[in-house]
């Protein structure tokens, strides 16, 4: 059973935000830090809370790092509990991720590399006056509190209202897992509900069992970890290699589509091959409803690199249950317009990936099926949106009667910041604004 | 009767620095650093150990529990059977070969488990770990001194384990080197095509 009026709300509803603001702090004193979290906790959403038919406006998460929990005065023998990825954090294995090169840490912004970086609150609202609202309340609050400051900041915006688009113009959240024992029904062609301790400790998992959990449980109990990626697009990029791969309107569009697996309406290439099919884009019945293994073993419709195919290779690759994530976010920075030159602005999609282990489901993911060039044995290529692009890759288009191979793919992407953080539950919340010594507990003896 | 004179002066190992993945017919050999790797390459669960002509692989090596070496020995069969009723189970690990063996140091005997394969093994370590269990090799691992004994719900530690048990090798040779088992048996069903086309010929 989850306990859903324990779990923060980010990972279990989607809330039909239409803007964002994460701040990323740090705590100069534990007693603020905890002092700035008591008066907070009850402004965080809960799964119980929180429902689509919610008359709220915005919504609150809060989530830390390992050295925000050792800040917040959590002491040294739990902190030695929590696994050795999040203790390292995200720019200490930035090489794992394939954060190297234009992406590699020493390049990040906002202090996200930082070990002073402590915690992140998330601001969902209803739109930009909501958020703008919530801001200047944040800021007030932080002046009353003092010795908590923010490292920075980062404002995010939907660029197409009436629906979910990144910059590049893919239509987005067009699949996510579902979790079970929150009633949602797993939409055809979907795998089936994945058991909640793939998202939160303390709960059955996809092996059948309950994994150790940092101690003391209270704290680490419906908590979840969050990747946290600001991945900036160079559209202007994208649009030249469009424009250079492919002469007419009709096969540019076609090439976005072999990148992507979609077509930017949403379609997957699986279901319509030739020619877009909108409808099918936004038919959440319909969009999801095919296998690769049965349906396009060689990727004559959606190649093997192409992004969708990699990041979830569905029938085609094992454990699939055991590596699923939920991501929240959206876009930051202005639309540049189609008909407009780069204007080297940032803009791009920031996101936190949350899952029960960082290391088998959000590293493996990165390390494997975004950046193996020997993925499904083709040799030479990465995920040609995420993958680390030094202009040294390839990607292969299968075709009749010659496949199309595109050599030196150009970086549509660079990693501008990341970090790990531990997303709790309310519980534990409530103890970490209490501090020591309500979080001196002996771990469990591991022989 | 001809004899060969053997060098008394250890061969100097030839490291490929560009090692010809491409060219089957050309056997290699490649001797590996005393770290088990030529550059140090962070993988998930530490460093990445080079491919070589004999492909990826680990060999890991154990003291046993004392007493236990029958119910090992006769783990064997079992794990045979199993294979029998379900022979491609293990065929997520890209395996080549696998090799089980006991042996004594002294008055302790040891266990030896050697793996072929053409996956990197810290990139697909869980889904080895998950194949471990639900084949029961883990049974033989519970026979082994300082496996954790909370492996079930601790797959870090059961992963820190093997890595830690595992002995690089320093020279690796492949008489068709590089060569996957994909492609392998690829050449062999195309072989047997063929076979099948003249024998209908005739």
């Amino acid at each position: 059973m989850l306990e859903v009026d324990d779990i923060q709300h980010f990972l279990l509803t989607r809330t039909p935000a239409l803007a964002a603001r994460y701040e990323f702090l740090t705590f100069r004193k534990s007693a603020a830090g905890r002092a700035w979290l008591a008066g907070l906790i009850d402004k965080v959403g809960t799964g119980k809370s929180v429902g689509s038919a919610s008359p709220d406006s915005r919504w609150v998460t809060l989530a830390f790092t390992w050295n925000g929990l050792r800040a917040l005065g959590v002491d040294e023998v739990s902190l030695e509990t929590f696994p050795e990825e999040f203790r390292q954090g995200m720019a200490a294995r930035a090489e794992i991720i394939g954060a190297t090169g234009a992406n590699h840490p020493d390049q990040w912004v906002g202090e996200l590399a930082s070990p002073a970086l402590h915690a992140v609150a998330v601001l969902f609202a209803r739109d930009v006056g909501e958020r703008e609202r919530c801001k200047k309340e944040h800021d007030r609050y932080l002046s009353r509190i003092g010795d908590v400051d923010v490292l920075s900041g980062l404002d995010l915006e939907a660029i197409h209202p009436g629906e979910p688009r990144e910059h590049f113009g893919y239509r987005d959240r067009l699949s996510h897992p579902v979790i079970e024992g929150t009633g949602e029904e797993a939409p055809p062609g979907s795998p089936p509900p994945i058991k909640a301790g793939e998202f939160f400790l303390g709960y059955l998992d996809e092996g059948s069992s309950r994994p150790v959990m940092p101690q003391p449980e209270i704290l680490s109990r419906n908590g979840s970890y969050l990747a946290y990626l600001r991945l900036q697009e160079h559209v202007g990029a994208f649009r030249d290699f469009l424009r250079q791969h492919a002469q007419t309107l009709d096969e540019q569009e076609l090439l976005a589509a072999k990148l992507m697996g979609r077509w930017r309406s949403g379609a997957p290439l699986v279901l319509a091959p030739q020619k877009d099919d909108p409808a099918l884009g936004v038919d959440l019945q319909r969009t999801n409803n095919f296998d690769y293994g049965k349906m396009d073993p060689y990727g004559y419709g959606c190649p093997v690199g192409a992004h969708i195919r990699r990041m979830n290779p569905r029938d085609t690759a094992d454990n699939m249950q055991r590596r699923q994530m939920v991501r929240r976010g959206g876009t930051y920075g202005s639309l540049l317009a189609e008909d407009a030159p780069e204007d080297g602005a940032e803009r791009g999609i920031a996101a936190f990936i949350g899952c029960a282990s960082l290391i088998r489901q959000f590293e493996f993911a990165m390390n494997v099926w975004v950046n193996d060039p020997r993925f499904k044995d083709l040799g030479n290529e990465r995920d040609p949106f995420v993958g680390t692009q030094d202009g040294t890759f390839d990607m292969t288009i299968p075709k009749r009667p010659v496949r199309k191979k595109i050599k030196g793919l150009p970086a549509f992407t660079t990693i501008r910041g990341g970090a790990y953080f531990f997303l709790p539950g309310i519980r534990a919340l409530r103890l970490l604004a209490a501090g020591a010594p309500a979080l001196v507990q002996k771990p469990r003896k591991v022989s | 009767m001809a004899t060969h004179v053997i060098s008394k002066e250890p061969l100097e190992p030839q490291v490929v620095e560009t090692p010809n993945e491409t060219d089957w017919t050309k056997p290699q050999a490649l001797a590996i650093p005393k770290e088990g790797y030529f550059k140090a390459e962070q993988g998930r669960y530490g460093p990445m150990f080079p491919r070589t002509p004999a492909c990826h692989g680990f060999t890991i090596i154990a003291k046993i529990k004392p007493g236990t070496e029958g119910e090992i020995r006769q783990y064997g069969k079992k794990l045979e059977n199993a294979l029998a009723g379900a022979p491609h189970v293990l065929a997520p690990l890209q395996l080549h070969y696998l090799r089980w063996v006991l042996f004594d140091v002294g008055q302790d005997k040891y266990f030896m488990y050697q793996g072929i394969f053409d996956t990197d093994f810290d990139k697909y370590t869980e889904d080895a770990v998950a194949l471990f269990t639900q084949t029961g090799i883990n049974t033989i691992f519970e026979k082994l001194e300082g496996f954790p004994s909370d492996w079930r719900t601790n797959v870090p530690a059961f992963i820190k384990f093997l890595r830690e048990h595992q002995c690089p090798s320093f020279l690796e040779y492949g008489e068709y080197p590089y060569v996957t088992a994909v492609e392998i048996k690829k050449a062999l069903k195309l072989k047997r095509a063929f076979s099948d086309m003249l024998d209908q010929m005739q």
